[in-house]
């Protein structure tokens, strides 16, 4: 029955993405790949929405990506799904607050955990980047989607270099990208 | 007005008013619970920030419990943390029910496929964030190097991966530290 295979999902995204909504797209991927309850794009356009609404963009894209599977009733069993260990394990830990924090356990897990997140979000970059920047099957100059990578280069220099644009708003980008996208027939 | 209910309107304004999550959410959370209301001191806030960074789950929702749960016990970690999720639910189904009967139209599709490019920067600029806390010597660049080669080309599932990486990272840490000592 698939609310309970959306339970059951994302409990498990809720347990394993640790440092935000970001790391819950990788999760996302794999969960796509086997359940085709959304492809790729649809993710890659989640993720925009999330970005450009209101709230935590984990609880946007766990919405989003369980009304994409099974409607209203698919999104309230993936958010609640998704907020449920963070919510047991902070009940858990408010009790033993003191200990967690002064113990080298915290510190000893997260050497690792660290750099597996930022392996895991790169990692769904790569994949993100393969079904809209380039085009696999072809080759030669065919093989780079330019108008969408001209766009990435410009954006992600100006993100990183203008210092006004640099503080700007997401939604300010996408709105900025929806446009140029429509004007210059992407 | 019972103090659930003010609890639960109180994380849905703050829910409402902030865009992505996590730090973006700070000024907010202390506007609303420690000057208006009083719930908490400013260390305390960032103590519980710190923390919910090193739990799992959405930041956000995790801050919301522990204040929730300091104000009013475990009753008012659920309206805190409920307050905190209904917004963007609310939102999102309502946009995606609307997306979902627009995304045939030419122009639309164009608009995604610019929106699409962007979000690769969104993600890119985000990774770079991590990865400079995240690699700090030679063995979390490998523990880096193997999750992303892992997960990119061998296709193996995120849980397996962050189960190995804490594993690995605990037994390296205690190496280090041992290494130091001697």
């Amino acid at each position: 029955m698939i609310y309970l295979k959306l339970i059951w999902e994302f409990i498990k995204i809720g347990a394993f993405a640790f440092g935000g909504g970001m790391a819950t797209i990788p999760f996302l991927q794999d969960l796509a790949e086997r359940t085709g309850w959304f492809t790729q794009e649809q993710l890659a356009d989640m993720i925009a929405v999330s970005e450009s609404t209101p709230g935590p963009i984990g609880i946007n894209i766990a919405t989003y990506a369980g009304f994409s599977a099974a409607g209203v009733l698919g999104s309230i069993c993936a958010t609640l799904s998704v907020v449920a260990p963070g919510i047991a394990c902070i009940l858990t830990i408010a009790r033993l607050y003191d200990r967690f924090r002064t113990s080298g356990i915290a510190e000893r897990t997260f050497y690792g955990l660290r750099p597996a997140s930022a392996g895991l979000i790169s990692a769904a970059l790569y994949a993100l980047a393969l079904i809209t920047l380039v085009n696999p099957g072809k080759a030669g100059l065919a093989f780079f989607n330019l108008k969408p990578l001209a766009l990435a280069a410009v954006l992600f220099a100006l993100t990183n270099l203008a210092k006004p644009i640099k503080g700007a708003h997401p939604v300010l980008l996408i709105a900025a990208s929806a446009i140029i996208g429509v004007i210059a027939r992407f | 007005m019972n103090i659930y209910l003010k609890l639960f309107s109180s994380f849905c304004k703050i829910g409402v008013l902030t865009f992505g999550g996590g730090m973006s959410m700070l000024p907010m959370l202390r506007r609303e619970t420690e000057f208006k209301r009083g719930w908490v001191k400013e260390d305390e806030l960032l103590d519980w920030f710190a923390v919910s960074q090193c739990t799992p789950g959405i930041i956000a929702v995790n801050v919301s419990t522990f204040i929730g749960r300091h104000v009013a016990g475990w009753k008012g970690a659920l309206a805190a943390a409920f307050g905190m999720v209904f917004p963007s639910f609310a939102v999102i189904v309502a946009i995606a029910a609307f997306i979902t009967s627009f995304s045939h139209l030419a122009w639309v599709q164009s608009a995604f496929a610019g929106i699409r490019a962007c979000v690769c920067v969104l993600v890119l600029n985000a990774a770079v964030g991590l990865v400079k806390r995240a690699v700090v010597d030679p063995y979390t660049l490998a523990l880096y190097a193997l999750v992303f080669a892992g997960s990119a080309f061998l296709d193996l599932s995120p849980v397996l991966l962050v189960i190995l990486a804490v594993a690995a990272g605990i037994f390296l840490k205690i190496l280090k530290e041992r290494g130091r000592k001697a």
